[in-house]
């Protein structure tokens, strides 16, 4: 039976949603195994070794991994491969960072996001921003995906019992160093894994504009609030808002997209959503053409009384 | 120090894609060309260091059929001081692109190597990280922000979570976002001068490079198609489609 090794996407404190997507593909080729790197991160792998249908945990703990710097991950990945056959990341932007690090030093081809498992080596995958899917088989000995976290069923938090071993690598590759991050606080929910979402577009004029509308409408539905790559440019809201191709890829219960057109760039990060709601004052919008429901006029005076009567 | 910056040719950002009848891939004969944007932005970040005296050459690449050559005339216009044409008609994976510009990064020695993060052809979002690998040199990618100091380069990320900043020995590798800069235009005037400036054609065999594909494309096909639903007159039907939905 082939062997799969996960990576574990955390904050070295809890482990992120993104990674039960990831056991789901995983465990349609083989075996699951998980790597957790990091640094005093020992939560996560107690954490990680409970979700169901994993096998064995490998606990990689030095401070060279704190940040999950490729430079310094990476080999220690590829150290790994020796005993495992798959190499399966989310596609976050963490593991678009490290993977094709990974593939390269295996000397073996990448499939990118994929979106489902066909056969032991054949995967499908979006391209050209999601207006066309491809079916590829690898010919490589060994494989290396990026998962699309919206594509998989999410794994059980709980219900395994997996054993926790402690692994090494060469730890710091002397190459980089982390400085900071400036990673937004938000009591809402985080946009890749929220039930709800409310978008807004360049249509929303400017930041506070943005604030005062999205906001309290967010807040009604318990949402996450996103944006279209037109709000993120003109400054509205920062970058890690964004849906969209180049953005963050939704798949909500519900997403609310509010003065948006609806360019091809956006759809490709949302159209997967169960439901879509749609508030634009023109009528011949794009988003109009994938909205289940729609309601065309004026945002400023429509969202307040919607936000007002729910 | 040299930057190097690798541009591909791909079907303009403004077109929609046609998927090819038979299922072999997409169509993209008579369909509007261009430089992939994230690679016009890597142009403009590797120009903008030269203005700034950071760089001394900027020499833009590219792999791909004899036409690439328009794409790098169009980074000569922009102000890119010479260009590579690495010829071949076969589709090169990203792991095959990387070997290429570890072998040109071999001889041309550069600081950085700037690339556009993704393609939106394959949408792969690879070759940088891989070059990286096979040369053994550290990564930026999804860069925001790029300054040159001393022997290291900082590069402000675009994560998941908002932005995070580290710190690379040079020779560095940098992938691009979008919010990086924005690109100039290339001006009549430089884009008689780009005529004139000089581009090598060489080809893969050149390197030493095997660019044999490692994945196999078995089918490629339209996504699920959304149909259009209902308009609404008015909020309190908003508000009733809501309820149904059971979110309010």
């Amino acid at each position: 039976m082939a062997k799969t090794l996960v990576w574990v996407e955390h904050d070295n404190a809890s482990l992120k949603d993104a990674t039960l997507a990831v056991v789901t593909a995983a465990s349609q080729l083989g075996e699951v195994h998980l790597l957790v790197a990091g640094s005093g991160c020992a939560a996560v792998a107690d954490a990680a070794a409970k979700i169901a249908g994993v096998a064995k945990v490998h606990l990689a703990d030095d401070a060279a991994y704190a940040n999950a710097l490729a430079e310094n991950v990476a080999p220690l990945i590829a150290g790994l491969m020796a005993d495992h056959d798959a190499f399966l990341a989310p596609a976050t932007t963490t593991g678009k960072n490290i993977a094709p690090r990974v593939a390269a030093l295996l000397d073996v081809a990448q499939v990118s996001e994929i979106l489902s498992v066909e056969g032991p080596k054949t995967f499908t995958r979006p391209i050209y921003a999601g207006n066309a899917i491809a079916t590829v088989e690898s010919s490589d000995a060994k494989l290396v995906l990026t998962v699309r976290g919206t594509a998989f069923a999410k794994a059980d938090a709980t219900g395994g019992s997996a054993a926790i071993e402690a692994v090494s690598g060469a730890g710091d590759s002397g190459l980089s160093s982390f400085l900071g991050s400036e990673i937004a606080k938000s009591e809402r929910p985080e946009l890749t894994s929220a039930k709800v979402i409310v978008s807004g577009g360049r249509a929303l004029k400017d930041a506070d504009t943005f604030k005062q509308v999205i906001f309290p409408l967010a807040d009604k539905l318990g949402a996450a609030v996103g944006a279209s790559r037109a709000a993120v440019d003109a400054g509205y809201v920062p970058n890690d808002y964004q849906v969209g191709q180049t953005g963050k890829i939704v798949a909500p219960e519900v997403y609310v997209a509010v003065g948006i057109s609806g360019a091809i760039q956006h759809l490709a990060g949302m159209k997967d959503s169960k439901t879509i709601i749609a508030i634009n004052k023109d009528e011949d919008a794009p988003i109009f053409q994938v909205a289940d429901v729609g309601l065309v006029g004026d945002l400023f005076s429509l969202v307040p009384e919607l936000t007002g009567k729910l | 120090m040299k930057i190097l910056v690798p541009v591909k040719r791909v079907i303009d950002y403004n077109v929609k894609p046609r998927v090819k009848a038979d299922g072999t891939g997409v169509d993209l004969a008579n369909v509007k060309m261009s430089m992939n944007p994230f690679d016009e932005i890597a142009i403009e970040e590797a120009l903008r260091l030269k203005e700034k005296g950071v760089a001394a050459e900027v020499i833009a690449i590219s792999v791909g059929p004899a036409k690439a050559q328009e794409t790098l005339r169009t980074a000569l216009a922009m102000g890119a001081d010479r260009a590579i044409l690495v010829q071949t008609d076969d589709e090169v994976e990203p792991l095959g692109v990387a070997k290429i510009l570890a072998a040109v990064a071999g001889e041309e020695n550069p600081g950085l190597v700037i690339l556009g993060k993704q393609a939106i052809d394959d949408d792969s979002n690879q070759t940088g990280q891989m070059l990286a690998a096979l040369l053994g040199r550290p990564q930026g990618t999804f860069a925001n922000e790029v300054s040159v100091e001393g022997d290291s380069v900082i590069v402000k990320r675009e994560v998941d979570g908002g932005l995070e900043t580290v710190k690379l020995a040079t020779p560095a590798i940098v992938t691009t976002d979008l919010r990086l800069n924005e690109p100039r235009y290339a001006s009549l005037p430089n884009i008689m001068k780009a005529k004139s400036k000089p581009l090598a054609t060489k080809t893969p065999a050149d390197y030493g490079v095997d660019t044999t594909a490692r994945l196999k494309t078995l089918k490629v096909a339209e996504p699920a198609v959304r149909s259009a639903g209902v308009k609404v007159a008015d909020v309190d039907a908003l508000v009733a489609k809501l309820k149904e939905l059971g979110i309010a």
